[in-house]
């Protein structure tokens, strides 16, 4: 809450920015993702394409589990989904990205809503664990699937191309990657603030009393579960075009289980934890990598603690936040933001 | 005899005696699920880290195989307290899908503490368990049967019987029922419900244990070897997720039926089989074939 910013209409207080301190911040940060492909180095902006990757499928999922209050364990294989359609679409009907992108979210999206029929019947943890079995259904589909999915070999697909140039680099996705994860970062902000999106949020709270009002829930669950398993294919989409090669071993339960860990890291119920948490989980293991090899010449083992320590932090960033900071890296922001905005009061 | 007779009773003696193990570390996530309500998706963590503590003490340490396998299950049964009073005592009362998370997180950092202690490599565990094979009368001809899993059968057995003598006699077992069937009344009947929320997490740790130490003398261990969990949690969610009987009858029949789909369909499609079953269970049968049903009010 700030100062002096008593909202008088209902528009007001719906507003995304709200005060012009907040428009300044959006522009630097407009700014200063269209200068960083110009000033970095190729390693940088791969990571880059790889966070706008996570960004993407990772608001998909605060759409299902941190609105409509559903969990997924299966968001990794829905993202799979999008990525073999998109592959599949380019090889052989050579159809350029900016259609098999979103034909891969619509292959998702209708998949996604076929796993989404037993969350009519069962909820909390039972769907979580339909969840991991339509991951695993999944995943043997892509192994045995050859015709389609080149079973465990996997795929390789030509680079996604502008005018006769081909993309190849990371620095040319990104022009692909970023736009879309705005993109999708927008629907999501103001779907939200829709007739769908209350819906979404009365589920979550209390589903017996969402469908007391008047709320479909079977069809609001599977609307839920088909656009955040659109959001999925869409990512898995650019991720095909960003690494050129897909082979069923990419979209693991562990890969699921880190989308789940993201959005918990960054803050359920936020578009802006989706962001945060996508962001922090996929640096995370990059900075334990760099401080690993700086490390190296001192310590020669550090490379090969490299991969536990790895897996350590990921369950301790988990743990960690659910225990002491369950609303995640949103509340964090939040709460020094307030600080600063109310300085120089107490808290 | 007809050799296809014999090759299915030969697969369903070997899936019913994986199954026995699945039942037994289906105990353990059950005791646990049945006092705290907390679904442990580490489950399979645990047998790991059982069965790495024997390795270290019989392998490493060379102490003798019964001393290796009691300070084994004392030390697992040890972490699996500390969890409970450092980690999940201070979470009573969050919703249901953080906990299950945090045990995902916990399943992740116990695979990272033992690759830093052992390594990733699998590993073999001493024999400990007489490898004479079993040989099945059946007509005319024998069924064969490996002796580690005919001996982990029996093994299993007789803790099983152990099991339900304590439920039904032992007044530990009976305040562990009184809790999972009213917290509340348990508590004005002066039922120390921390206290029997400590021993559910000792006791299960300890079962989970005993079934890796099983599980690893029969195939090799691994910091991969927890990813048998999953088989165990669709046993229990068939099972009904607090019934002992269901844990048992979930764990033959989930491992005779992925015995056989390695026999008929091909071994890469019996984890898929596996979860076929699963969905199709929560669909017609959401709480498992003798889980309690959970009635929700406004």
């Amino acid at each position: 809450m700030r100062i002096g910013s008593a909202k008088q209409t209902y528009a007001a207080d719906e507003a995304i920015f709200k005060t012009n301190v907040q428009r300044a911040w959006f522009g630097a940060l407009v700014a200063l993702l269209i200068l960083f492909p110009f000033v970095s180095s190729d390693y940088w902006q791969l990571l880059a394409c790889l966070i706008a990757v996570n960004v993407i499928a990772a608001t998909g999922l605060m759409i299902l589990t941190g609105f409509t209050g559903l969990v997924s364990l299966g968001h990794a294989a829905f993202m799979g989904v999008g990525a073999y359609t998109a592959a599949y679409l380019s090889n052989h009907f050579a159809l350029p990205f900016w259609l098999t992108i979103p034909a891969g979210g619509f292959a998702a999206a209708a998949v996604g809503a076929i796993f989404g029929i037993p969350s009519l019947r069962v909820k909390g943890l039972y769907l979580a664990l339909t969840t991991i079995a339509a991951s695993f259904i999944l995943q043997s589909i892509f192994f045995n699937w050859t015709a389609v999915t080149g079973g465990a070999r996997g795929l390789t697909i030509e680079p996604a191309s502008i005018f006769g140039n081909a993309l190849v680099t990371p620095g040319a996705i990104y022009w692909i990657a970023m736009p879309i994860a705005a993109l999708t970062i927008w629907w999501a902000r103001n779907l939200l603030r829709t007739r769908v999106g209350r819906a979404f949020v009365a589920i979550r709270d209390r589903d017996v009393s969402a469908e007391l009002l008047g709320i479909d829930l079977l069809r609001y669950k599977l609307m839920s579960f088909a656009l955040a398993s659109f959001y999925a294919g869409m990512a898995g989409a650019v991720w095909v075009y960003l690494f050129r090669v897909i082979t069923p071993e990419s979209f693991r339960l562990i890969e699921s289980i880190f989308f789940v860990a993201a959005i918990i890291v960054g803050g359920l119920g936020s578009v802006r934890g989706a962001i945060f948490g996508a962001v922090f989980m996929t640096l995370v293991p990059e900075l334990l990598k760099i401080g690993a090899s700086d490390l190296a010449p001192y310590w020669p083992d550090a490379v090969k603690l490299l991969s536990p320590v790895r897996t350590i932090v990921f369950g301790a960033l988990i743990v960690g936040f659910l225990m002491f900071e369950p609303l995640g890296l949103n509340e964090i922001c939040q709460r020094t933001r307030q600080r600063f905005a109310l300085w120089p009061f107490r808290t | 005899m007809n050799p296809a007779f014999l090759d299915f009773i030969e697969f369903s003696l070997s899936g019913l005696s994986v199954g026995a193990l699945y039942a037994l570390t289906g105990i353990g996530f059950v005791v646990v699920y049945k006092a705290t309500r907390i679904i442990n998706f580490a489950i399979g963590e645990f047998m790991m880290i059982g069965a790495y503590f024997f390795f270290g003490l019989a392998a490493q340490a060379a102490l003798p195989n019964w001393a290796a396998i009691i300070l084994a299950l004392i030390a697992a049964g040890t972490v699996g307290g500390f969890l409970e009073r450092l980690i999940f005592r201070r979470l009573i009362g969050e919703s249901a899908i953080s906990v299950f998370m945090v045990t995902i997180g916990l399943a992740s950092i116990m695979v990272g503490l033992v690759e830093i202690a052992w390594t990733a490599d699998p590993r073999s565990l001493p024999t400990f368990l007489p490898d004479k094979p079993f040989f099945v009368p059946l007509g005319s001809a024998e069924a064969f049967l490996a002796s580690k899993n005919g001996w982990s059968f029996i093994i299993v057995a007789a803790i099983m019987a152990a099991f339900i003598t304590v439920f039904r006699f032992w007044r530990g077992g009976i305040a562990l029922r009184a809790t999972a069937a009213d917290q509340q009344a348990a508590y004005s009947v002066g039922i120390n419900v921390p206290g029997v929320f400590s021993f559910a997490w000792i006791l299960g740790a300890i079962t989970a244990a005993a079934a890796g130490i099983l599980v690893g003398s029969i195939s090799g261990i691994s910091s991969a070897m927890g990813a048998i969990g999953l088989s165990v949690i669709v046993v229990v969610i068939v099972g009904g997720l607090d019934s002992l009987a269901g844990a048992l009858v979930g764990g033959l029949m989930i491992g005779w039926l992925e015995s056989m789909a390695s026999l008929y369909i091909g071994g890469e499609y019996k984890q898929v089989a596996t979860f076929v079953i699963l969905l199709l269970v929560l669909v017609v049968k959401p709480y498992g074939l003798f889980g309690t049903r959970d009635i929700e009010r406004l």
